[in-house]
């Protein structure tokens, strides 16, 4: 289910070039307007399609997975923190999606490089990075006792 | 300088008449070629089956009315205002460039048709208008080439690296700006002069002759591309994108300027 573009609305601003995780969207030579290099390659991320300013950019399926006749389309207000899907399905139903961006507020997160480096002990430990702090459970984690193993077998 | 119309003094050269021969020949290449690229895209066709589907799938049909007020609209804020544009450079840069080219053009047009010969002393208005206009479209014409061309801002390519989608932006670049260097040769009677001008006359050929092959016929594709947006977003189609959330808009943009290297 690779992406296209819409060359007619296409400005050949490069967002998409710049977001695709896979490297495949490319400024064309003759037109200068964005194009899927390897359609094969694409992931079908969505991240070109939202990024895309002008919405020039959309994924179709592959005939024998999605008919033709299928629509999704994905417009991200970046201004709004909204993202909203509109769906088409073939024999004519329509579903609409509005979610939020994000549901905790801008700049409350931190980022990785906010964090100090790890020390040398801890990467003998078993704990993943920011662990147990960042899985919010109380008590510790959890884990099983020898007792709680069903006897006998192991 | 400023005040000189160096297609009078041509007169002594050439006929007077040759130079209007030229202009009207450079507009029936750029007819000609445009009638050309749409026929060989297919673009008229694309375009009026694009239309066709938009109204027939659109669930609030426009009237005469709006879609006389949707042409005005598209015509001030896409076409003269460059609404289109995202990024306020590019914006910026394309106008700069737009309306440089149409005063160039419109002060080429006066001065060849109107004032042909030093008998007929040109207004200095005009000839200021032309260098208006030329020093317009170099400004954002060489600003475009050198830091906004999203092969060198966003891809890191060398500026110097050339490509077949370059060919508009330098041949407009090369007529105006060696059109710019004869019209000062020629007001100091300089000797490199008539090298110049035979230069200015290769540059605009190019320019207008390569239409079919260049994104010189942009210029009547994305006025057209704009109203059919904003008609299928006002017949309910959109082109099958959601409508805009019913939110108000609080949070500022996190999106940076592309840069993939």
């Amino acid at each position: 289910m690779p992406t296209f573009v819409y060359m007619t609305r296409c400005d050949g601003c490069g967002h998409c070039v710049d977001i695709c995780p896979s490297d495949i969207m490319h400024i064309d030579k003759v037109t200068r307007r964005a194009y899927n290099i390897e359609p094969n390659m694409c992931w079908e991320c969505y991240s070109c399609v939202k990024a895309c300013p002008q919405h020039a950019i959309d994924v179709r399926g592959y005939a024998d997975f999605a008919p033709l006749g299928h629509s999704v389309r994905v417009l991200r207000e970046e201004a709004k923190a909204t993202i909203s899907w509109k769906l088409k399905f073939r024999d004519g139903r329509e579903k609409n999606f509005e979610s939020p961006i994000r549901t905790t507020s801008w700049g409350s997160i931190k980022g990785p490089a906010e964090y100090a480096a790890p020390r040398p002990e801890d990467f003998k430990n078993q704990d993943l990075a920011h662990e147990p702090q960042a899985l919010n459970i109380s008590g510790g984690l959890p884990a099983l006792r020898p007792d709680q193993l069903k006897q006998g077998v192991v | 300088m400023f005040a000189n119309n160096p297609f009078a003094a041509l007169s002594g050269v050439l006929p007077a008449n040759a130079m209007q021969i030229y202009l009207v020949l450079m507009v029936l290449a750029v007819f000609a070629g445009t009638l050309y690229d749409v026929m060989h895209k297919g673009s008229a066709q694309y375009f009026f089956e694009n239309w066709r589907k938009s109204k027939n799938n659109g669930a609030s049909p426009v009237s005469g009315g709006e879609m006389v007020a949707l042409a005005v609209k598209t015509g001030v804020v896409d076409v003269l205002a460059s609404g289109e544009f995202c990024n306020p450079r590019r914006r910026a840069a394309h106008l700069l460039t737009m309306y440089g080219f149409v005063i160039y053009v419109a002060a080429t047009a006066v001065m060849v048709f109107g004032y042909p010969t030093p008998a007929t002393p040109t207004p200095r208005i005009v000839p200021l208008l032309w260098w208006i206009g030329g020093l317009m479209i170099c400004l954002g014409g060489y600003w475009f080439w050198f830091f906004i061309r999203v092969d060198v801002a966003a891809e890191g390519k060398s500026p110097l690296r050339l490509m077949r989608a370059d060919l508009f932006v330098l041949s407009l670049l090369g007529s105006v700006t060696l059109g710019l260097i004869w019209a000062t040769l020629q007001s100091r009677s300089s000797a490199g002069a008539t090298v110049l001008f035979g230069l200015y006359i290769m540059a605009t050929t190019v320019l207008f002759g390569s239409v079919a092959w260049s994104k010189f016929a942009h210029m009547f594709f994305k006025p057209a591309a704009a109203f059919e947006k904003r008609v299928s977003d006002a017949n309910g189609t959109r082109s099958n994108l959601p409508g805009p959330a019913d939110k108000p808009e609080l949070y500022g943009s996190a999106r940076q300027q592309p840069r993939h290297y």
